[in-house]
């Protein structure tokens, strides 16, 4: 080993600060909202509590809890989320083994048909007067039906896919196993990883929207989401801030204590960052393949 | 695109032995079309003077009207450069710190370090944008941590209210997504970076070049076709990056600076019914993020590097 320039060492100690400074800058806030949360939600109004609860108590998450819409938006959460990642899962893994068949004949109009779908699309007002009048708004199954086939999640599978041995279908295909076995029984159970893969993406995207909650189910408390009951919350802490006068009082006046407003933030993140270091491997492994040969 | 290698006779036994493709091939040709194709055709409203009791069919064609009155909109015009200068703001800004931070992290020599800090950094993008706007707003507000820090260091005398004036509002809308979604971002760099070839950095070494040498002249090169085709892929999306932040986070007081394309829609096309004139603007949106895409495309083929099609 050659000994280490001066140039290298210092290089070294930029890149370690440049390193803790991400760390530190991506982490604190995602702490500081745990510690305000644990907070007393008085005492929190006077401000400077950083990784620590000062006068610790779980009373914030007891008045979420007991808040009738976080609940009922919960469950409609974790509902939306199951169902609709099932389904889009299933739908997603048969199209794209259906534009990876070699010897399909409509294999290549296939694909364009829905890869057009990524650059062009009607809009929000068309899209809104379609569920509209196809009787999906102001139901649970706007949440589901729109977000079936995604063509991003249909390209990563298809790449997958195609990466697979030709082998595999022709010797089942001697064996006399049709297209539906052949993906039930052969494809499916080595397609795994891209399945967990799109199930993430999916999941992630059906717990995190609230956009559509907001505009096709606004009046229907029944079908309200957890994210659509926090931007609430958040909506009515911002319009004071927005009127200028002194920020410091803000908290104090609050419709909603900022605790409160706290743990309910960390009830609604808190199952994916459990969740994501978990799956680390696939979503690494499948945008890689889904990105770059694509 | 991928081309069968062969094309093949379409025949009656082909059809018979590929009838569970063909079958599903037609579900999901139907339910794109609803879902998808559909609303392209209600793009014909913006030709018209639509209302929900005629339909369609039966409502007043009033030609390029909508469009006219688009452009001679003065909050239709700020719109448009509010949402183009976030737009590119925010492209430009992750882009650099997503191969930055990629690039750097590749040199902690430390796995377990290496491990830890990816781990962390693909933790924003789990979080919803509500989260990430409560998050940014808190950290923003008077009392917050930023205020906090500056303060502290003497950069300023009194907290500022960073969400009451319009010159801090874009660089706010780039910096979230950057927090959002380096970390994420940098994964596809970081495997470009492992396939480069090692014997190149060897090579290097022998020759004397020190570690900024190497990031300048192999690793940027090696993942330079990754970056030109994300580049054009993101180019696309210009248009669309600058919604959630600007209708969580903008108030009264920053209006001419935070409305964008999507708010003047919803506020025009949705809050107040004029369908026919959100359609318009919507199809505006549109043509700018083809037109985008197709020019990234072409300036790419041009100088010889990879292309998207």
């Amino acid at each position: 080993m050659k000994k280490r320039s001066f140039a290298d060492i210092a290089f070294t100690i930029c890149n370690s600060l440049f390193m803790i400074a991400f760390v530190v800058i991506t982490l604190y806030p995602v702490l500081n909202t745990v510690a305000i949360s644990l907070n007393d939600g008085i005492d929190a109004v006077r401000g400077n509590i950083h990784l620590l609860p000062r006068a610790f108590t779980w009373k914030n998450y007891g008045t979420v809890l007991r808040k009738q819409n976080i609940v009922t938006g919960a469950y409609i959460s974790v509902a939306r989320t199951i169902l609709g990642t099932l389904i889009a899962l299933v739908a997603n893994a048969l199209l794209s083994y259906i534009v990876s068949r070699k010897r399909f004949m409509f294999r290549s109009q296939l694909s364009l048909f829905w890869v057009i779908t990524m650059y062009v699309n009607g809009g929000m007002v068309p899209i809104l007067l379609l569920y509209k009048s196809l009787g999906l708004t102001n139901t649970f199954w706007v949440y589901i039906f729109p977000g079936i086939i995604g063509a991003f999640n249909m390209l990563v599978m298809r790449t997958y896919m195609e990466g697979l041995p030709d082998a595999l279908e022709e010797s089942a295909q001697l064996d006399g196993a049709g297209y539906m076995t052949i993906f039930v029984k052969i494809i499916s159970p080595l397609c795994k990883p891209i399945y967990a893969t799109v199930a993430l993406f999916v999941a992630v995207g059906q717990w995190n929207s609230w956009f559509d909650a907001m505009l096709y189910n606004r009046m229907k408390d029944e079908y309200t989401t957890l994210q659509f009951e926090l931007m609430k919350l958040l909506s009515s802490v911002m319009q004071q801030s927005g009127s200028a006068t002194n920020q410091s009082t803000t908290a104090v006046s609050a419709v909603t204590p900022t605790s409160v407003r706290a743990a309910a933030t960390v009830v609604t993140m808190l199952p994916i960052i459990c969740l994501y270091p978990f799956l680390q491997r696939y979503f690494v492994a499948g945008l890689t393949i889904g990105g770059v040969k694509e | 695109m991928a081309k069968s290698n062969k094309k093949q006779a379409i025949t009656m036994k082909e059809i018979k032995r590929q009838k569970f493709l063909l079958i599903w091939s037609a579900v999901f040709v139907i339910y794109g079309i609803i879902f998808y194709y559909v609303p392209l055709g209600g793009w014909i409203m913006a030709f018209q003077h639509y209302k929900p009791k005629t339909g369609l069919l039966h409502s007043k064609f009033v030609g390029l009207d909508k469009f006219k009155f688009l452009f001679y909109d003065d909050v239709f015009l700020k719109v448009i450069r509010n949402t183009l200068a976030m737009g590119i703001l925010t492209l430009v800004a992750t882009f650099i710190m997503a191969i930055a931070f990629a690039i750097l992290l590749n040199e902690v020599k430390s796995m377990f370090a290496k491990k830890a800090i990816q781990t962390i950094s693909y933790l924003p993008h789990f979080l919803s944008w509500i989260i990430v706007c409560g998050i940014l707003h808190d950290a923003l507000s008077g009392s917050g941590i930023v205020n906090e820090v500056l303060v502290g260091l003497h950069i300023l005398k009194t907290p500022i209210n960073f969400f009451a004036h319009p010159g801090y509002f874009w660089p706010i809308v780039a910096f979230a997504n950057v927090w959002k979604e380096t970390g994420w971002n940098a994964i596809i760099y970081l495997a470009a970076i492992t396939s480069i070839d090692p014997c190149l950095y060897e090579a290097a070494s022998i020759d004397g070049g020190g570690r900024w040498a190497k990031i300048r002249h192999i690793t940027l090169p090696g993942i330079r076709p990754t970056i030109m085709i994300l580049l054009i892929m993101n180019i696309g999306n210009v248009l669309n990056t600058s919604f959630e932040i600007p209708y969580l986070l903008g108030n009264g007081l920053i209006k001419s600076v935070s409305d964008t394309i999507d708010i003047y829609v919803l506020t025009w096309g949705i809050s107040q019914s004029d369908y026919s004139l959100g359609t318009a603007a919507g199809i505006f949106k549109s043509i700018v993020s083809i037109v985008l895409i197709l020019i990234a495309n072409s300036v790419a083929k041009r100088s010889g590097g990879e292309r998207l099609f």
